[in-house]
């Protein structure tokens, strides 16, 4: 079986993943709630998860799924304790909404 | 054993003062004194031991403790040197030492602080003989340095009063000046020889092919000023008469007998380095001679009586240079000793009047206390002899013999030396007759109270006394025992002034019918005509520049204090205010920026991510397109 | 240059791939632009099936098991539950004010323009694709790379994820407790 890629091109996973990227960074500015810009970050986290795979097959190495693997740990673990903190601010403040949060004024 | 011999010397002084200091208050007043008196007791049969020891022998006793210091080639031991020299210090320093301990017991007895007076005693004690037996310079500089704490801590022992406190700092700060002068000089010949120490750097000179001389005469003129710092010569002498707001016990001990004697010592120590720098020599001689006569005349016409015997004192520590400039150090050791013995008895006998009459000072308030203390009145009569040059008294041998080798050397200097002896004479008569003779002139109250002081007083008086009339014995004209036992330690051939001729004859019948002179003027202005110097507003004239002392202190004020206190004036009101303002004018600049730079911190989250990736998209785009 | 897909001539690989990716942009849009979260969420789901299925066609099967586990089942899950604990809805979202969806369109184009420019810019991909065939993502092989070469990592990893699971119970217990 000869390379996927021979038929998709790397360039089009390329494409894919920075259009999904700037789909979160966009969430991320155009949302104020809090759950809504963890999503997107999600988005953004699997942009790049969807690139290291294609490169992974592009360069026929296992290194980057291990990688995708450990990132997938790690956003787990993040969105556990983000979504932890999320439900204590919200008990707190009764507001997901980041604009509520103004503790980081000088 | 002579190195035990010698740690009991150096160290049962500061056992005293350690125990007087920790224990001295709870042990009461009289125990406390006992033990400051024995300490130094048992200093001073140490010190007879090893003088016998000496005597016999003919040898120095080297000790070395341990190395102290060693810098590349520059090695110095913690080591003590006992010749010849240093051991007959120690006999009257600590032998007046114990005499003015027991004195001070009594005299003492009174202060509420009397352990800690022991105490201050006992420390001055140790570091007198650390100065005297250190065998090199650097040892001699904490001992040095010693001394002159000790002096600052008993002029200003009653600090209750302000001018005693200033006095002290005068005394301290002066003294600086003067150490300022021995470190250099100890410098320089530490660079030029790589050695402090005594012996060897005797074999060093001697030894020295090609040797610096101007950098070794700076060197000795360095030293020289060290001397005149601790010894009160011009120009550094205006400490020592108001050192004498110290308790009469210190400056007995400290500022008549032993301290004020370091720089003659000192010289007399490093007598080879002296003798190359013939200059500094000459230096020596004249500033002696100008104090000699400078002190005296001030000393004519004060009326306190300790002020009197101060300058007297520095009036004879000038005559003991004047010698030291001919490179005639035995007689001025003579003279340091024979001076010992008559200025202490001296001055614990004017302490002697000043705890008769609880406090005063002036003589004007004075008079007619023969009677009524007989022994005071005849030990300091005997002492006044003894100074004034009367025959056969202790002065009159070794002040002689200064005159006498002033004579050989230079004719002005042995006139100006001779008109100071006669002032001498003249105002310690005026001093004896203001005080002793004629109708008291003080209170009521006092006359009533009146009395000869306890034993404990007048014991060491007599001591004193009989030593002031027999102290002339041990250096004789043409037979002096003091000579031969000092020869080892000086290079060049001394005896040549010792042929008595014609000439030293007329010289001898000179200065005793000067010092008679001046006694009968005294007499006659003071006892015939009954004259009391007048009080304070009335003085005009010459004895008016004399009674303030030539106004060297106003001049001293006006030349170095006023300048550098308006200096510092001029730094507080213009350097230190301009400072302050640039200093707070930069802190009020970082607080502007950084409250303008708080208003950027909005909290606003939403605003922090879009400025983020604005951010981003710059970096980004930096790295990636902009090459 | 962007390969524009010829799609008469267009092979299954190629349809799947575009199909895929059409849906994975279009329902990564919906869930920022649903204004209920749930929806959001749901539209999520369906993004992740669908990079899922783009591991698949890279043939990464076990990484494709793995995210369906771990972000569909897990993660999402995680979601819908605080979303309902907070009982949030289309009511109680916030206002936005215009200055701000301007400001994420601009940032949007601008981030979108730049990354793009740095891919077209940089070396372009000529000739084949290396094919070694060579077995590289099987389970197999990928457990005994991760056991063997990144053991260490990998355990760091659970402990990250203890550590993780010990904080959020912390975080979310309810402060009342304390006082």
């Amino acid at each position: 079986m000869g390379n996927i890629l021979n038929q998709i091109g790397i360039e089009n996973y390329i494409f894919l993943s920075v259009v999904l990227f700037c789909i979160g960074i966009f969430g991320v500015l155009y949302r104020r709630n809090a759950i809504i810009v963890f999503m997107s970050i999600e988005i953004m986290l699997n942009a790049v998860n969807l690139l290291f795979v294609a490169f992974s097959t592009y360069h026929q190495d296992a290194q980057g799924q291990v990688f995708v693997f450990f990132s997938m740990a790690v956003a787990a673990a993040e969105v556990a304790v983000g979504l932890a903190i999320l439900v204590s601010i919200f008990r707190n403040i009764g507001s997901i909404s980041i604009d509520n949060l103004k503790n980081l004024k000088g | 054993m002579d190195t035990n011999l010698a740690l009991i010397l150096v160290l049962t002084p500061l056992l005293g003062f350690l125990v007087n200091v920790f224990f001295g208050k709870s042990l009461g007043k009289t125990v406390s004194g006992a033990i400051g008196t024995i300490a130094v007791a048992i200093s001073f049969v140490v010190s007879v031991l090893l003088f016998n020891q000496i005597t016999s022998t003919g040898k120095g006793i080297e000790v070395t403790l341990f190395d102290w210091i060693q810098i590349s080639n520059l090695k110095i031991n913690l080591g003590f040197l006992l010749d010849q020299l240093s051991v007959l210090w120690l006999l009257f320093v600590t032998g007046i030492g114990s005499l003015i301990h027991l004195y001070s017991i009594s005299y003492m007895h009174d202060d509420e602080n009397m352990h800690k007076f022991f105490a201050y005693l006992n420390l001055f004690v140790f570091f007198m003989i650390t100065l005297v037996i250190g065998s090199n310079l650097l040892v001699l500089f904490i001992g040095w340095e010693g001394v002159g704490l000790c002096s600052y801590l008993l002029i200003g022992f009653w600090h209750k009063n302000q001018d005693y406190n200033d006095a002290a700092k005068k005394a301290f700060i002066m003294n600086r000046i003067g150490d300022l002068g021995l470190l250099i000089g100890m410098f320089i010949i530490g660079s030029m020889f790589s050695t402090l120490d005594y012996a060897t750097l005797k074999t060093a000179i001697a030894g020295a092919s090609n040797l610096n001389l101007p950098l070794l005469s700076l060197a000795a003129l360095c030293l020289f000023i060290g001397a005149c710092g601790k010894s009160a010569q011009i120009p550094l002498y205006t400490w020592l008469p108001d050192a004498m707001a110290g308790p009469t016990p210190v400056s007995a001990l400290i500022h008549a007998a032993t301290m004020v004697t370091a720089g003659i010592f000192m010289v007399t120590r490093l007598n080879f380095v002296f003798d190359l720098a013939t200059d500094v020599q000459s230096v020596i001689a004249i500033i002696g001679a100008i104090t000699s006569l400078v002190a005296a005349t001030i000393g004519l016409v004060q009326t306190d009586i300790k002020k009197v015997l101060a300058y007297s004192t520095v009036s004879q520590l000038g005559l003991m240079f004047l010698a030291l400039g001919f490179g005639a150090y035995e007689v001025a050791v003579f003279h340091v000793i024979t001076h010992a013995f008559f200025k202490a008895c001296l001055f614990l006998g004017s302490g002697s009047v000043i705890h008769g009459l609880h406090g005063e000072q002036d003589m004007r308030n004075m008079g007619g206390l023969r009677k009524a203390m007989p022994i005071t009145f005849w030990t300091m009569l005997i002492s006044s002899l003894a100074i004034s040059g009367v025959p056969f008294f202790s002065g009159f041998f070794s002040k002689d013999e200064i005159l006498l080798t002033a004579f050989h050397h230079s004719i002005p200097l042995y006139v100006v030396g001779s008109i100071a002896s006669i002032m001498t004479a003249f105002y310690m008569f005026r001093l004896m007759f203001l005080t002793f003779f004629k109708e008291f002139r003080g209170t009521e109250e006092q006359k009533h109270h009146l009395h000869e002081s306890g034993s404990l007083i007048t014991i060491p008086l007599i001591i004193l006394a009989i030593l002031a009339t027999f102290g002339g014995l041990i250096s004789l004209p043409g037979n002096s025992w003091l000579n031969e036992y000092l020869a080892p330690l000086f290079t060049k051939v001394a005896g040549e002034e010792h042929h008595l001729g014609t000439t030293e004859y007329t010289l001898m019948g000179v200065a005793v019918l000067g010092g008679l002179l001046g006694i009968l003027i005294a007499y006659v202005k003071y006892f015939k005509q009954d004259n009391v110097p007048e009080s304070n507003e009335n003085i005009t004239g010459l004895s008016k520049v004399l009674y303030n002392k030539y106004y060297v202190d106003e001049i001293y004020d006006a030349v170095f204090v006023a300048p550098v206190n308006s200096l510092s004036k001029f730094f507080r009101d213009y350097i230190e205010t301009g400072l302050s303002a640039a200093v707070f004018g930069l802190g009020k600049i970082a607080n502007e920026i950084a409250f303008q730079g708080k208003k950027l911190q909005t909290g606003s989250i939403g605003l922090y991510l879009f400025v983020f990736v604005l951010g981003l998209c710059a970096i980004v785009s930096y790295i990636f397109l902009a090459q | 240059m962007i390969h524009i897909p010829d799609f008469a001539h267009a092979t299954t690989v190629q349809v799947i791939f575009c199909f895929l990716a059409f849906i994975t942009v279009i329902t990564a849009f919906l869930t920022i632009f649903s204004r209920n979260p749930i929806h959001s969420a749901i539209y999520l789901v369906i993004c992740f099936f669908s990079i899922a299925g783009h591991y698949l066609l890279l043939n990464s099967q076990f990484l494709a098991v793995v995210h369906i586990i771990v972000y569909s089942g897990a993660i999402m899950i995680l979601f819908l539950f605080t979303i309902m604990l907070m009982n949030l809805n289309e009511q109680r979202e916030v206002h936005r004010p215009r200055i701000t969806r301007l400001g994420a369109i601009v940032s949007f184009c601008l981030i979108l323009i730049v990354l793009i420019t740095i891919f077209i810019n940089s070396k372009p991909i000529v000739g084949e694709y290396d094919s070694t065939g060579e077995d590289f993502q099987s389970i197999k092989v990928l457990g005994k790379i991760l056991l063997d070469e990144y053991m260490v990592p990998f355990e760091f990893a659970s402990v990250l994820l203890l550590v993780a699971m010990i904080g959020t119970v912390l975080l979310s217990k309810k402060e009342k407790l304390n006082k």
